[in-house]
């Protein structure tokens, strides 16, 4: 409108400014997001900003909580992420229901990584066991050793905390009601199989005082005592741990499992975001990003050249001599049979 | 007779008039309906198109047709009914305690002199300067195994095990009361303030004891207050998600942590609609069954209605 006054020139300069900044004009921008906390700082410093650098590119990091937030702006449209960290289970529903990109694996090199780790739409970043993890003010450093213990309340009376997802939650039950972990799947893939895991949950019921259902949480639990015995992953409990936390676990029996980078339908860098995820891949990354959190690299060389001191190597999920004593989480069951469990598991929840 | 009668103008001078004050009256309620027109956009814009977007979404399967699959996995599944009974028996048992607690509260505080009652009024409404997180953390810290209460508890030798006051139905309802209270305090405060005194006076006048006359005369008129105050508090505790989730250590499931499970768990947004169109339907059932209940009254109490 002509009577409107002129626009100060500097709030005019200003606006160019930010517009001008906005656009990628010098360096190219991409959007990563991932589940904030310390383990995003831990990818930040150990993944992203060094693989920015040596790409000459900018990142820009955002977080979010469930992969659902990714269907609704893929759904809308509006599609502004390029690189998602994810869990491996999410990812590949994900992947199924048409929300992320296929990854390029000409670009991306898997050839030195963990069987299994890289799929279709998310390449692994890093190895976590969901672990059998228990109170050392109550039973010790030698305390509970398998799920059978778990389950046992005469032998170890106390507390216990489970997960309120069905996700992880049914393995463990079929190994304490004797079943071998190499069956596990088997078993659950059988009609029946399912609520056989489900009968032995609602033996443990009333000893269970919390069921958790973050990562944070569970840790929490254990820092301030409110459990005896848990089940969670490992990292969090070694961050607590370090923070003053009474509690151990053992890799017996845990499932291994790992988190995994997608990259989203319809990003707006598509092209670049592979070539991140090539770089990101490459072991001296993975071997970096363990110092900051005990899960292992997904990339085996990381653990060659000894840039992952030896004994700390031992502490790590993948580690052969601790993944040898694991169940490998098996995602094409999920993808299959994910609904019908949860149905199942809420129905015992709220019995 | 009224006056306007009595005048008796002649017959065009009155339609003359009544047509000038037809157009008055149409003036006006344009003016008013106009100054309600943002409001009114606001509301349509922000609740209707949403809901009814909602409504619709709760009726298409994962390709997008027509399909009752939501609502039919909701009567096969058993933990669904199950919810939905956790959520109203949570909600009716946190509005009875604060009916209990609030109801005492506001009549003290409606027989303060208003100085002293407004001071008490700002240490009713302090909470509500606290986010509903830190509150709800906060209760966490005491209630839990080795929180305040039951260290102290032990310590004073009170109970000599760590008592289960938290992740659990209890805790919910602790929690939730301290959140609603205030809700019910409000409008029964303001009711009870706008009740004549003289009324009382003049019951005991008529040789009422004081009990008698509170509940032949004081009760029934601060009961739209409490009308409105316990369908504020039901209706918000419906809706309820932070509270059961980080107090209800998982074991108590509302309607609201139920739809966020589902929304994670299903490709589409359909099972996470049809369950909360099913809590809405319910609702407005409920508050209609009350209205008519408490005879006229109004969901919402319509303020001092005699």
């Amino acid at each position: 409108m002509s009577r409107q006054p002129m626009m100060p020139t500097r709030t005019a300069f200003a606006l160019a400014l930010v517009l001008f900044s906005a656009a990628p004009a010098l360096a190219q921008e991409l959007t990563v997001v991932s589940f904030g906390g310390s383990y995003q700082e831990g990818q930040s410093k150990a993944l992203f900003q060094p693989a920015a650098k040596a790409l000459g590119i900018k990142i820009k990091e955002e977080t979010y909580t469930s992969i659902a937030d990714l269907r609704l702006k893929v759904k809308a449209g509006a599609v502004t992420w390029d690189v998602v960290a994810s869990g491996s289970g999410s990812a590949a529903r994900a992947g199924a229901e048409g929300i992320l990109e296929k990854l390029d694996y000409k670009v991306i090199d898997t050839s030195s990584f963990l069987p299994g780790t890289a799929q279709d739409y998310c390449v692994g970043g890093d190895v976590f066991s969901t672990v059998l993890a228990w109170n050392t003010k109550t039973y010790g450093q030698n305390g509970p050793q398998s799920w059978a213990d778990f389950w046992d309340v005469k032998k170890f009376p106390g507390k216990r905390s489970y997960r309120k997802g069905v996700a992880g939650a049914l393995e463990p039950a079929l190994m304490a009601d004797g079943v071998p972990p190499n069956k596990v799947y088997e078993v659950l893939s059988q009609p029946g199989g399912i609520e056989r895991a489900i009968k032995k949950i609602r033996e443990l019921k009333p000893h269970i005082a919390v069921w958790w259902s973050s990562g944070a949480q569970h840790a929490q639990l254990m820092k301030d005592g409110e459990v005896d015995m848990i089940t969670g992953w490992n990292g969090r409990f070694d961050v607590a741990a370090k923070d003053g936390a009474k509690v151990a676990y053992t890799f017996n029996q845990a499932l291994l499992d790992y988190d995994c980078f997608a990259v989203a339908k319809g990003a707006p860098n598509k092209d670049l975001a592979m070539k991140f995820l090539a770089e990101i891949s490459k072991p001296q990354y993975q071997a970096e990003f363990t110092k900051y959190i005990t899960y292992g690299p997904t990339n085996k060389k990381a653990y060659d050249g000894g840039a992952i001191d030896a004994a700390y190597a031992k502490s790590l999920p993948s580690h052969p001599d601790n993944a040898g004593k694991q169940l490998t989480i098996d995602l094409d069951w999920y993808i299959k049979f994910e609904a019908q469990a949860s149905a199942a598991y809420q129905n015992m929840l709220t019995e | 007779m009224s006056a306007a009668d009595a005048y008796d103008p002649s017959g065009p001078a009155r339609d003359f008039h009544a047509a000038a004050l037809r157009r008055d009256q149409w003036r006006e309620r344009m003016g008013l309906a106009g100054l309600a027109a943002p409001a009114l956009l606001l509301v349509t814009v922000t609740l209707l198109v949403p809901v009814g977007w909602l409504f619709g979404l709760s009726f298409l399967d994962d390709s997008g047709a027509f399909s009752l699959e939501h609502y039919r996995r909701m009567l096969s599944e058993p933990s669904y009914a199950r919810t939905f009974i956790t959520t109203f028996e949570i909600s009716l048992a946190t509005t009875l305690i604060c009916i209990l607690l609030g109801y005492p509260l506001a009549y003290f505080l409606s027989q303060l002199p208003r100085r002293a009652a407004n001071l008490c009024m700002i240490a009713v409404l302090l909470p509500f300067w606290t986010s509903l997180l830190v509150r709800t953390y906060a209760w966490l810290v005491l209630l839990q195994r080795s929180g305040l209460i039951n260290t102290w508890g032990i310590k004073l030798g009170l109970w000599s095990e760590p008592l289960q006051l938290v992740h659990n139905a209890g805790g919910t309802l602790i929690g939730m009361v301290h959140i609603m209270l205030p809700f019910m305090v409000l409008p029964l405060y303001g009711t009870m303030r706008a009740i004549d005194g003289n009324l009382l006076r003049a019951a005991a006048s008529l040789g009422s004891t004081p009990v008698h006359g509170f509940w032949t005369v004081f009760f029934p008129l601060s009961l739209p207050g409490l009308a409105a105050g316990a369908s504020l508090v039901f209706v918000l505790c419906l809706g309820f998600y932070v509270t059961p989730a980080m107090l209800g250590g998982g074991k108590v499931t509302m309607v609201s942590n139920r739809i966020a499970n589902d929304i994670e768990l299903f490709f589409n947004w359909g099972a996470a609609s049809a369950l909360g169109v099913v809590l809405l339907v319910i609702t407005l059932m409920v508050l209609v069954l009350a209205a008519r209940l408490s005879r006229g009254a109004g969901p919402f109490g319509a303020g001092q209605g005699s």
